[in-house]
């Protein structure tokens, strides 16, 4: 049976994580290279990494954070933030990431998902998407943002689930939901945002914002109808152990994978 | 101590996740050679072919490359072959993605997975071993495996498949015949668990070079 994927985020600046990461040993906290190789040893199911360097000296330096990280990761890698062209993506590829993530860019342009899906194959191409509820909507819908690195971002006029569905038909192979309602209040994912999503398309869901305790990582899967979910804060201050929340969704039913044993330890 | 280390060749073709392959035998104490050489090929002692993206691409970037019958020809003499993803795939003889042949080394046909679940296939998911492998020494059945595809092989003879996963379809997610081993999902993506098949994959190769090799 497919597992349910628990996927930690980090988002980097100029080489460095930003947000607090709390950590129990000496290691340096703020190396995304270390982090990543961190959660791996406990167990994530695949990490993302969420570049948000404003400048291309940044960009360029995630590259190698990424090329760094891919030799001691073997788990999956997600690169998102700032990706603009085929190029830009080609480069993160082959600097060890297995997927990228577009946002912004593909809002802008639609056709750079199907032109990613085209060179590297659509399991490679994530979009993106921050959303914000539209206020009174009843049934509820959400708008797609672009630009939300500054304040509330941008207004697209794109609904949501709407969105979801023309990326999928343009090569999108996973899709992230973010919502920026529940990002950052640790009350728990967007149920509706998500279920809505999940249901209108072929491709795995990954549910992104608002996580604030490991019930909220099993109603996600559970209620929002989510393939994945994605955390950054619970996992970064320690608050639970990617083991802790797997043992959480697997006393519920959730299938998910069993933290295995590095080799070394046989 | 060994004079000369057995070279491993990852099979260059132009498709993607060569490197993460030839990070994972590196990271195992490997020194594989990433290239398109064909003769590189035919003098490996031990040989791998990754894979990403569809079968008609790739069949013909290996085409173009001249790897056809190198591939053919080594598999023929039992060099340990080890095939991932696409590099499973393309061992059977047709697929339904591209109406290109495949290397057509194993008989059987390369299928979409079913609808009404999401494609692709996408996450870990369990290997039941029916039979045991080498490669899969100290990999208990019902391990955990990285998988993203959304076509399957499924071989002509039952006897061939080594694994089977349950995504909608019971389908074949590894096979092997002689010093052949092919996997649908992908270990080097795939943690501990994963690095443990090509260990076993590269102790196969120590193995075989104790043996003469008739083309010296």
């Amino acid at each position: 049976m497919l597992a349910k994927r628990i996927i930690p985020c980090l988002d980097v600046d100029a080489g460095r994580v930003v947000k607090g990461v709390r950590f129990l040993d000496h290691r340096d906290a703020g190396d995304p290279v270390e982090l990543a190789a961190f959660y791996d040893r406990e167990g994530a199911d695949e990490v993302v990494f969420y570049d948000i360097s404003a400048s291309a000296q940044g960009r360029g330096i995630m590259r190698d954070v990424v090329a760094r990280t891919a030799e001691q990761l073997f788990i999956p890698l997600a690169v998102g933030g700032g990706l603009r062209t085929v190029q830009d993506m080609r480069l993160m590829l082959k600097a060890g990431a297995d997927k990228v993530s577009i946002n912004t860019a593909a809002v802008q342009n639609p056709d750079l998902i199907g032109q990613g899906a085209a060179a590297f194959g659509r399991q490679c191409i994530v979009l993106g998407m921050d959303t914000l509820r539209v206020p009174g909507s009843s049934p509820p819908r959400w708008e797609v943002r672009t630009h939300t690195g500054r304040g509330g971002g941008r207004p697209t006029g794109l609904d949501a689930v709407e969105w979801a569905v023309r990326a999928v038909e343009l090569g999108a192979g996973e899709i992230v939901v973010n919502s920026m309602d529940a990002d950052g209040t640790q009350q728990g994912y967007d149920l509706d945002l998500l279920r809505a999503v999940s249901r209108a398309v072929s491709v795995p869901v990954v549910a992104s914002g608002g996580a604030g305790d490991l019930e909220h990582l099993y109603q996600a899967i559970a209620l929002g109808e989510a393939d994945a979910v994605l955390a950054a804060s619970i996992f970064h201050f320690r608050l639970y152990s990617i083991a802790q929340a797997k043992e959480y969704l697997a006393q519920r039913g959730v299938p998910v994978r069993r933290v295995p044993v590095p080799s070394g330890d046989r | 101590m060994r004079a000369v280390e057995p070279e491993i060749v990852v099979v260059d073709y132009g498709a993607g996740n060569l490197r993460s392959v030839a990070k994972a035998l590196e990271r195992l104490g490997a020194s594989p050679r990433v290239t398109s050489d064909p003769r590189a090929l035919l003098r490996a002692r031990g040989v791998v072919l990754p894979g990403v993206g569809s079968s008609g691409t790739a069949m013909a970037a290996l085409e173009e490359r001249r790897l056809v019958e190198p591939l053919r020809e080594l598999m023929a003499r039992g060099t340990p072959f080890f095939g991932v993803c696409l590099g499973m795939q393309l061992l059977f003889q047709t697929s339904e993605e591209d109406p290109r042949p495949c290397l057509g080394i194993l008989p059987g046909r390369v299928r979409r997975l079913p609808g009404g679940l999401k494609v692709p296939h996408m996450g870990w998911n369990q290997v039941a071993l029916l039979r045991p492998h080498p490669v899969f020494q100290d990999v208990p059945s019902g391990s955990e495996f990285y998988f993203v595809h959304s076509y399957y092989g499924e071989p002509a003879d039952a006897s061939l498949a080594l694994g089977t996963t349950d995504y909608g379809v019971t389908f074949c997610s590894a096979v092997a015949r002689g010093n052949l081993v092919a996997t649908q999902f992908h270990p080097e993506k795939s943690g501990p668990t994963g690095l443990r098949l090509y260990e076993n994959f590269l102790r196969l190769l120590v193995l075989e070079e104790a043996r003469p090799l008739p083309w010296r």
